[in-house]
């Protein structure tokens, strides 16, 4: 047993560091720092800047790009991405279609598309859950029926995010109305720009958009656009949700904002002395550390394990990765909340352009907006619920 | 980085789990605990025997120069049996003092008795008012001759009812909490002027209330600065009861687990229920925290720098407190009135592990030294 990393592992920690808080402008990471949502040309900036490097897409298969890093080098890439507040990617380019395409698709949609996504010159969104189907997907209703060399696509989905950026998107369609649930579904990519494509904006709790409708009416899709085969795309939906566990605890983001907080407290004075210096407040910080190096630690025992791992069969602890982490996420939130004091309360625009004077210390008009918008992570991506099922029936065995 | 274990710490682990597995079934520790001083001295050979007892010291002396992964695999199968022997007192905190205080005579004369089972060791440092503070203390050394006496009483001395040599902290100087003038003090068990009183604990193990009265005793090492390896040794001892304590957690936890698969009413398994499933889970979830932080103590347990270590142990020490409470008692829970029977095992092990959080710091008063010691993360700062 040795969790210290090599001197190579740790030159490579270095130099992604150094790459992180150099090459991303600082504008940008401020902005992630604050909990601002980024415009769409900030996010394909940030990614482009990824991608000369060849950072964009280190997952990927060599040949299209991914950089054959250690499940070590991996975690030492997303850690300090995330401790430096860089832009993440565009997840739904580089560990959601990419990876799918580079696996199951046609080596004429991987010269077609991979590329692209690798530098964000499309930009994808997911078509996944839908008004009926959220923890349930398999229920899902939207028909992509064939018709000659297309297929004619029909339906809604629901919570889309960043449609509105997307020029295209891929989605589960029911190609089978008559076969059992989950073989009558394909995995279909289809451009944004078809006619009888409407996105419309969701506003959440926080006033941010980032989530949308999208509806199809008569939507005609060259069947070339197919990924795989016909009615095999819930395979291919169960690779791209198997796919990238390890990142989404969110580790090195949640060390750097309680970092943040650690600051924040130490400038805001309760009666003649700084929040920080308040036991109360600083036990609470400690017990949300606490927790976070212990997932750490069993982010780091995932890591350790993958070379180990029989694909498919996951690591009992890589399945407290999303419950615990986005436990942890919201805690934060609450936190800064909390260091905002009163000055959380006045509503203040989160888009850019406003000319007007901030009202109260900067750092606070974000931080109800964030309070409420991560309600989102223990919901999102498989509710804590639908996690704690699969745990019971996949690990537990009950 | 890697968590694997070498060829020969996995033949440590197959052997104490065997041993485990053979000796401690629950109706076997029964048995142990029937006897007087509620143990089976045939164990503590036996342990002898496999080379536990001389697993952490030094190989001139009988032992086998193991770390502290080692220690985490016999703690853990420990805690998974319930093993009534006193290895921490003994080996860990007794050896560990011995071996890191005492002048090269004194660690001829013990640690040899104590690897071969020879002697059993004990450390005397808990007073009626000091809580979880190891610089409290008022027992008082003079200075007499060769040696010292000692006046005072100490409290819930672990192991101390059977130790045959005692480690005693006392004041040579200094005000109660002073971190200056204190010292260690070997303290025979037949030492005119000590009374020893030795009771069960609620979980089946043993301890002792001790009064010196002009009780003869020999520094070990130079006293007045023991303060630091005081911390030093305890701080391997809180490593060593996290991995015991993820043992008591692990049992738990299966032991819940078989029960809700085997239990029927309303014609099902009780496991078919989501709102006990999903508690399960949660009992998971609490486990694998606090295997990764009895992991993270075992890394740092050796760490030099004592902030650093002390921050590390504290973060450790509560998550442990506070997951062990948590599964302890959803295994109760779940179990319903089964779970509350001396007749069945889950009650043993909540017991033991409501008792591994009150030794050396609850979660909370971990969690209020963290609070002030800083925060667990180093910066991460631009290179360039």
């Amino acid at each position: 047993m040795d969790l210290n990393f090599t001197p190579e592992e740790l030159a490579f920690r270095d130099e992604a560091r150094h790459f992180f808080r150099t090459a991303i402008p600082e504008a940008l990471r401020a902005k992630v720092r604050e909990g601002r949502s980024l415009t769409k040309e900030e996010i394909v900036a940030s990614q482009r800047i990824l991608n000369a490097r060849g950072w964009a897409t280190p997952n990927w298969p060599r040949a299209w790009g991914g950089q054959d890093w250690s499940p070590v080098q991996v975690y030492l890439y997303q850690d300090e991405m995330q401790r430096a507040f860089v832009p993440p990617t565009i997840s739904f380019n580089t560990t959601m279609v990419g990876p799918v395409i580079a696996e199951f698709g046609s080596d004429a949609q991987k010269t077609r598309f991979l590329p692209r996504a690798a530098n964000a010159d499309d930009f994808w969104c997911q078509g996944f859950s839908e008004p009926g189907s959220g923890s349930d997907l398999a229920s899902l209703r939207t028909r992509a029926e064939r018709r000659g060399d297309t297929y004619v696509v029909n339906g809604q989905k629901i919570w889309t995010t960043l449609a509105q950026y997307a020029d295209w998107i891929f989605c589960l369609v029911r190609t089978n109305p008559t076969a059992k649930k989950q073989e009558g579904i394909s995995f279909l990519l289809i451009d944004m720009k078809t006619p009888g494509i409407t996105v419309r904006p969701i506003v959440t709790i926080d006033g941010g958009r980032e989530v949308n409708e999208v509806f199809f009416d008569e939507v005609v899709v060259p069947a070339e656009n197919l990924v795989g085969q016909e009615n095999k795309g819930w395979d291919y939906a169960k690779f791209l949700l198997g796919n990238e566990r390890t990142g989404i605890a969110r580790v090195g983001m949640s060390k750097a904002r309680i970092a943040r907080i650690r600051a924040l407290a130490a400038q805001e004075i309760v009666g003649d002395r700084p929040l920080i210096e308040d036991r109360r407040f600083r036990e609470k910080l400690a017990a949300v550390e606490i927790e976070l190096k212990a997932l750490e630690m069993t982010q780091l025992r995932v890591v350790a394990e993958e070379r180990n791992r029989v694909r498919g069969k996951p690591n009992p602890a890589s399945s407290i990765l999303k419950l615990k982490g986005s436990w942890i996420q919201q805690q934060i939130t609450e936190l800064l909340l909390e260091v905002a004091g009163p000055y959380a309360i006045p509503a203040q625009g989160n888009e850019d352009g406003s000319n007007e004077p901030a009202i109260g210390p900067d750092f606070a008009a974000m931080a109800a907006p964030g309070y409420f918008n991560f309600r989102k992570v223990s919901i999102y991506g498989g509710s804590n619920e639908i996690q704690r099922n699969i745990i019971a029936k996949a690990i537990l065995g009950l | 980085m890697d968590f694997d274990l070498t060829d020969e710490q996995r033949l440590l682990k197959d052997s104490v789990e065997r041993m485990v597995a053979d000796r401690y079934g629950f109706e076997q520790r029964r048995a142990y605990l029937a006897l007087p001083g509620g143990r089976d001295p045939a164990l503590w050979a036996q342990c002898a025997e496999l080379g536990l007892l001389g697993l952490p010291l030094a190989e001139e002396y009988g032992g086998f120069g193991g770390g502290p992964v080692e220690t985490m695999l016999v703690m853990e199968a420990f805690g998974r049996g319930l093993v009534l022997e006193p290895y921490l007192p003994s080996v860990i905190l007794g050896g560990g003092l011995v071996a890191a205080a005492g002048d090269a005579a004194q660690k001829r004369a013990i640690l040899p008795a104590l690897a071969a089972g020879r002697m059993q060791l004990a450390f005397a440092h808990l007073e009626r008012r000091s809580r979880y503070d190891l610089a409290d203390i008022t027992t008082i050394a003079r200075a007499d001759g060769a040696g010292f006496v000692l006046d005072g009483a100490k409290g819930v001395v672990l192991g101390g009812d059977t130790a045959d040599t005692l480690i005693v902290s006392a004041r040579i100087g200094g005000a109660r909490c002073d971190a200056d003038g204190i010292g260690l003090f070997l303290v025979a068990a037949d030492a005119p002027g000590l009374t020893r009183r030795g009771y069960a604990t609620q979980d089946g193990l043993r301890a002792a209330e001790l009064t010196l009265a002009g009780t003869p005793a020999t520094a070990l090492g130079a006293p007045g600065g023991a303060l630091g390896v005081m911390r030093r040794i305890v701080d391997r001892a809180m490593a060593a009861l996290c991995a015991e304590a993820v043992g008591v957690m692990a049992a738990m936890h299966e032991t819940t687990l078989e029960y809700l698969k085997t239990r029927k009413q309303f014609g099902r398994a009780i496991g078919e229920f989501q709102a006990l499933q999903h508690r399960a889970v949660d009992m998971l979830v609490a486990l694998e925290q606090a295997r990764s932080m009895a992991l993270f103590a075992t890394v740092m347990a050796e760490s030099d720098d004592p902030a650093e270590r002390g921050r590390a142990m504290a973060a450790a020490k509560a998550q442990i407190g506070r997951s062990g409470r948590h599964i302890g008692q959803e295994a109760i829970q779940l179990h319903g009135g089964i779970g509350m029977t001396m007749e069945y095992k889950v009650g043993h092990y909540f017991k033991r592990m409501t008792m591994i959080d009150q030794c050396f710091g609850d979660a909370d008063t971990h969690l209020a030294q963290l609070a002030d010691a800083g925060s667990l993360f180093e910066a991460a700062e631009a290179t360039g």
